[in-house]
């Protein structure tokens, strides 16, 4: 879609600026600092706020003026505006210091205190003194669960919350009530918030009445952390997080902006799992079991090498790669016990799943959406699995496609797509189709023009009747049927009348035949001339990755064991007990007298090792993951090299060397792994290519971690010695472990952090990107593994 | 027997007052900036003394690896020898001296040439850029005023017609020489304090850009060595100008000579201080200037009037 | 000639003048009260820590030399659960007086802190909080602050009306 650009005046420049955007965003996309509350690039505008007035003028002439408020300002050609006029200042100073008058005197004890919109807009709107006199309206507060505190004085009544949670994630049970200078944001009765998105109210709120608590328990104002982008390991959407460090812990996941992907928000799962990570569980030394005690003991590092000798040299080995573990890991674990003897850990029903799943991407003719594109889409198809709980985001994204409709019906009546409240007010309940057929009902079931719930074989059986419909083939069994096929009827005459229809569908439910199905119909969809995509969501966040490469399934291993030449079996964060069944896994340890785990958190494999390496998490590691997309991105180690953790691949890496079974595979940095993997498997060159590598710098500086004002250097470790340490280097990243470093805006892989000038609050993410709610600056993160088909 | 005392004493006495001018310096320099200056050890901070040299007798010998070692270490016995040996002919009073030589003066004047060579050396086995430097420096420096500080004593040398110090002491029985070698006495007070290199003409050892000149390098007591060396020069040149110019140990009967000779001696180098106190250090440039083309013309004329007013004295 | 005979002659008249120095310990030197010396963390006027560690102070510190961690207590009070002052690195500039909201923080007259080995230079919470107010009387944080944490409910500090009666219609 070709957009005719318009020529607009602003502050006495001309731009060309796209008509489709309001004025506030245009001037945001620009550079401008315009102060605003209510607006959210996401959540468009409603001109609740006042606080983005700027001057219009009706022509040259016109010197006068009238102020407007911008984010209700559509951009229209010859439009002339000033955002820096006097009249324009005192307006803003009158509007904010009324904002201000019921805020109480807590940003000391504020969590949101140095990250917080309001304190930035204050300062940019230059209200600096309180002339108010009278009391404060006060507030009581409620119990909102264990993720969110809820200090509700703070609340400038800017309707972000509830507009994000309700309009936006759909959730139910928070809202607005009382009216005028009693309006309140909370729930009905106390209680924990239901949304699987709550946690997005922290950074959507522009102030302090939603704040974290899991930050709270070891709370860290935001310039005290150390931060490193990574990727949400909890599900296969490939979210992309910021992971907050300080005094060796982490302390918060924020989201990191990835404009195809999680755009500006995260699921709860995504940004509060990461509590494990710090946990008293956690494996710090090596183990090894004591024979005669039967028990794990920490052991020094000579002992270790004896140890891995013994178990190593001269055996026949046996790897066990995991899908939640990186694509290097992986790969070191299947270059050292050799790619005929490594297992993927996963159960052969899995197994299987997953390689038809690979032919469906790879073979198909469609190609598999971003959540942006789901985003877009104008029809969805949820065929045989629950999105909100396999890929919370994926189903946020299907909530925003079921607007499309109303978005399309409102440009018709004349309504811009950013009037958020005028859009909403003209669509009632219209709603883009979405069709779920799942099992069980869904937290999407209120967007559905059409539910069926039913088992799996039925669920596959309408796939295929849908696709014979849309393909004009008389369907092999539906005629027993005959509900069955007034549903797939209806399903198929819309997904036709789509523009680009989105099937969703994935390996919940272990059915091979909802998959198939899913991949005629997407396929009878393209024969007919439409534009489908598929997306198929994999259970793990690096499944897809793990399936990429060579290897057998665990049920594969078991043969192989029992038939009884295995002696040494490595497990690679991986617990056998949650995959396959407690008889068949206790007899394999029983079978192999070497056990070798490497995982960082004790569960009931783990306890059965001989030899227990503990290797780092997310925040310990430096790694590649491939998303259900097909999306491959690198999350980076926060946390320096600590002891004993380090990255799997690096354990595996120094057995390799200690025990001098193979002279070829060395591996000293992570490039050399990369670069071997992406040898090793040509179909993971893009990885190599496009994302980079440590030797990357940026105006030839790396990447600082910490941000400039990072404060307690050198004291924070001097109560263990007053002579401070050097900093910890990073050989594996472009990024840094101090402040030093290039602190602008860097290609969006590399952002530790958001900050700009004046916008110390997650606001200062539009200045990491083209426009607001645009791709980041320099194209998203990550790289696409399988080429984009239309 | 009676030598062996003398001896003893000359090479005693000067190394005491310069050990002890190392705290008169102090305490002096902390009266003209309004500070009392150590006054912690001992009775008046007399102590100080003492704990400096225990201090630096405790200090690590330090050789740097990059030096050359024998010359290294040689360089400061050069200058302490040098000066010492130049006390040999000073008459203390007119029995109290080693060594009445006829040709005294010169004798101090090869010395005190001999004492390049301990700064030269010393800052060429260094081994480094700021030594180096440093006496570079400090040879052309001494070398300059070596010129006029033997041709200011021309004049004395005339009006007293001998070579030998004790003797141009007894011929000022009748006036001290320094009324009529006034210009001499200058000339001779200046290039005195070059040739020790004290403030203001340290530039051989300006800390400002050499750090410290030809003794960068040198630590713990061979430092010691040069730090005394500078004192001893300080009082050599002190006693030379009494014994030149302030007729010696002359002086009203009721003392003793000695006391005559040290206290006059004693106001020299207190001068000394104050001019340190007091002035800043020139250019390098305008230091040589002011040696060649003021100081001698001023001498030569010097000597050019003295002679032609002795030839007049004694025609007549 | 004549200025360089006229430094030395001044110099020399130096001789004769007061004496600058001062006679350190024996005599002890004023030391006005806002002095900036020894750093301390002071209390409320009811006993308890003023410390909210808002890490305002560690974010001034152009040495960056002041560490903590906020903690909260059983009323959800924010209090330092450590509060470390490097003082091998302090340079005494005062900001973190500045900076601090609660009048926790305060630099007083007293600079006797020479110590024979530098990490006992580095001070924790215990060797920093005095038991009374300090240099400012009578302010207690949480008595205007909007929070209830045990100091006072919400809509009962000085400047507040009642909490609003969701329930109620009329307003």
């Amino acid at each position: 879609m070709e957009v005719i650009m318009v020529k607009i005046q602003i502050d006495g420049t001309f731009y060309e600026v796209n008509p489709d955007k309001n004025l506030l965003h245009t001037c945001l996309a620009l550079g401008f600092d315009i102060p605003y509350f209510c607006f959210h690039p996401a959540l468009g505008s409603v001109g609740a706020c006042r606080m983005c007035a700027v001057k219009k003028f009706a022509n040259a002439d016109d010197k006068k003026g009238r102020i407007v408020m911008s984010c209700m300002e559509p951009v229209t050609d010859g439009l002339i505006i000033s955002t820096s006029d006097p009249d324009i200042k005192v307006f803003r100073a009158a509007v904010i210091e009324s904002l201000m008058t019921n805020h109480p005197h807590d940003c000391p004890i504020c969590d949101e205190g140095g990250e917080c919109h309001l304190q930035d807009m204050t300062v940019m709107s230059g209200h600096n003194y309180r002339r108010f006199v009278f009391k404060k309206r006060t507030y009581s507060n409620q119990y909102l669960g264990p993720f969110i505190h809820h200090e509700m004085n703070r609340c400038i009544q800017c309707y972000r919350c509830v507009r994000f949670y309700r309009d936006y994630a759909g959730g139910r049970d928070l809202a607005v009530s009382g009216s005028a200078n009693h309006v309140y944001f909370g729930r009905q009765t106390e209680g924990a918030l239901e949304s699987e998105f709550s946690g997005n109210l922290i950074e959507v709120c522009p102030t302090g009445v939603f704040t974290d608590k899991t930050l709270k328990e070891h709370y860290t104002r935001k310039w005290d952390m150390t931060y490193a982008p990574s990727i949400c390991i909890q599900c296969s959407a490939g979210c992309n997080i910021t992971v907050g460090e300080r005094y060796g812990s982490v302390r918060r996941i924020l989201s990191r902006y990835n404009g195809a992907v999680n755009g500006y928000f995260l699921c709860d799962r995504g940004r509060f799992g990461y509590l494990s990570t710090n946990s008293p569980e956690r494996i710090k030394g090596i183990m090894v079991r004591d024979p005669q005690e039967n028990i794990q003991k920490e052991i020094s590092r000579d002992g270790y090498l004896s140890v891995i000798n013994s178990a190593i040299i001269g055996k026949k080995i046996a790897g066990i790669g995991s899908p939640v573990a990186s694509l290097e890991a992986n790969f070191a674990l299947e270059a050292m016990v050799g790619r005929e003897n490594f297992y993927h850990g996963i159960d052969g029903e899995k197994f299987d799943l997953e390689r038809t799943a690979i032919q469906i991407l790879k073979n198909s003719s469609v190609h598999s959406p971003s959540l942006k594109e789901i985003e877009r889409s104008d029809a969805v198809l949820i065929l045989g699995e629950d999105p909100a709980i396999s890929a919370p985001m994926i189903a946020l994204a299907v909530r925003q496609a079921s607007r499309n409709r109303s978005i399309r019906m409102a440009a018709k009546s004349g309504i811009p797509s950013w009037n958020d409240a005028a859009v909403r007010e003209l669509a009632q309940k219209i709603k883009s189709p979405v069709f779920i057929a799942t099992p069980l009902t869904t937290s999407l079931d209120d967007l559905a023009e059409l539910r069926y719930n039913s088992p799996t074989s039925d669920i596959a059986r309408l796939g295929s009747v849908i696709s014979s419909i849309i393909d004009k083939i008389e369907p092999l069994s539906a005629g027993s049927d005959k509900s069955l096929n007034d549903i797939a009827q209806r399903i198929a005459g819309v997904l036709m009348d789509a523009e680009n229809p989105v099937i969703i569908t994935g390996l919940q439910h272990n059915d091979k035949k909802v998959l198939q199905a899913a991949a005629n119909i997407t396929a009878a969809l393209h024969h007919n001339g439409k534009k489908p995509s598929i997306s198929i969501i994999f259970p793990e966040c690096n499944s897809l990755g793990l399936a990429l490469m060579e290897g057998g399934s665990l049920d594969n291993l078991f043969e192989v064991i029992l038939q009884g030449d295995v002696e040494t079996l490595i497990i690679l964060e991986n617990d056998l007990y949650k995959r396959a069944d407690k008889k068949k896994v206790d007899s394999i340890f029983k079978k192999c007298k070497n056990v070798i785990v490497l995982d960082s958190l004790l569960n009931e494999t783990s306890k059965q090792a001989d030899i227990l390496l503990p290797s780092g998490t997310f925040a310990e590691s430096t790694g590649t993951i491939v998303s259900s997309e097909g999306r491959g991105q690198r999350y980076y180690r926060v946390l320096p090299v600590n002891g004993h953790i380090k990255d799997s691949w690096k354990h595996i890496s120094e057995m390799i060397e200690i025990t001098g079974i193979s002279k070829d595979l060395h591996w000293e940095h992570f490039d050399d792994i990369v670069a071997s993997f992406t040898d090793s498997y040509p179909f993971f060159s893009k990885i190599r290519e496009i994302i980079p590598g440590s030797e990357f710098r940026f105006f030839n500086e790396k990447i600082a971690r910490q941000t400039i004002r990072f404060s307690g250097r050198t004291a924070m470790n001097a109560n263990d010695s007053v002579s401070e340490p050097k900093p910890p280097g990073d050989d594996d990243s472009p990024l840094s472990f101090s402040m030093e470093g290039y602190k602008g805006v860097p290609p969006s892989d590399l952002v530790s952090y958001y900050w700009s000038p004046g916008w110390n609050s997650v606001q200062a993410t539009n200045k990491y990107m083209d426009e607001p709610y645009g791709s980041a600056k320099g194209g998203n993160p990550g790289v696409l593994l399988f080429d984009h088909k239309t | 027997m009676k030598y062996v005392f003398i001896i003893a004493g000359v090479l005693l006495i000067p190394l005491t007052i310069a050990a002890g001018l190392i705290w008169v310096e102090r305490r002096l320099l902390a009266l003209f900036q309004d500070r009392y200056g150590p006054n912690r050890v001992g009775p008046f901070g007399l102590i100080q003394v003492l704990a400096d040299v225990v201090k630096i007798f405790f200090k690590e010998d330090w050789i740097p690896p990059f030096a050359d070692k024998a010359v290294f270490v040689m360089a400061p016995g050069i200058l302490i020898a040098t000066i010492l040996l130049t006390f040999a002919v000073i008459p203390f009073t007119d029995n109290f001296l080693v060594l009445d030589s006829n040709i005294g003066i010169l004798f101090f004047l090869g010395n005190s040439s001999l004492g390049v060579y301990s700064i030269v050396l010393g800052g060429w086995a260094s081994n480094s850029k700021y030594s180096l430097l440093g006496s570079i420096r400090a040879s052309a420096q001494m070398l300059t005023y070596e010129v006029f500080m033997g041709l200011s004593l021309v004049g004395v040398v005339m009006m007293a017609d001998s070579f030998s110090l004790r003797e141009i002491v007894e011929a000022q029985q009748g006036g001290w020489f320094f009324i009529p070698q006034f210009v001499a006495f200058l000339v001779f007070f200046i290039a005195g304090i070059a040739e020790t290199h004290r403030t203001p003409f340290d530039i051989p050892e300006a800390e400002g850009e050499l750090v410290a000149g030809y003794h960068s390098e040198y630590s713990g007591m061979k430092f010691g060595m040069f730090f005394v060396g500078e004192y001893l020069g300080v009082t050599l040149i002190s006693s030379l100008i009494v014994t030149l110019f302030f007729g010696g140990w002359l002086g009203p009967a009721f003392l003793p000579p000695a006391f005559w000779f040290f206290l006059k001696t004693g106001f020299f180098i207190c001068l000394f201080i104050l001019i340190r106190a007091s002035l800043p250090r020139p250019r390098y440039d305008q230091l040589m200037e002011l040696g060649w083309k003021v100081l001698l013309p001023i001498v030569l004329l010097n000597i050019l009037i003295t002679g032609a007013i002795l030839i007049y004295n004694s025609s007549l | 000639m004549i200025s360089i005979l006229r430094s030395i002659w001044f110099t020399f008249l130096h001789a004769f003048h007061k004496r600058e120095t001062q006679g350190y310990p024996e005599k002890k030197p004023y030391l006005p009260p806002r002095y900036r010396g020894r750093i301390i963390l002071s209390r409320d006027p009811d006993g308890k820590e003023r410390c909210v560690a808002c890490n305002l102070c560690a974010a001034a510190c152009p040495v960056d030399c002041i560490a903590l961690q906020a903690a909260n207590d059983y009323n959800e009070r924010r209090y330092p659960l450590f509060f470390r002052i490097n003082f091998s690195r302090c340079i005494f500039c005062g900001f973190c007086e500045e900076a601090c909201p609660t009048y926790a923080i305060q630099l007083i007259p007293d600079f006797e802190m020479g110590e024979y080995d530098r990490q006992n230079m580095v001070y924790e919470k215990e060797n920093l909080l005095i038991s009374g107010e300090g240099k400012y009387h009578g302010y207690n944080f949480y008595k205007v602050a909007g929070v209830d944490m045990g100091v006072k409910g919400i809509g009962k500090g000085e400047n507040e009306e009642p909490p609003v009666d969701l329930k109620d219609l009329i307003h």
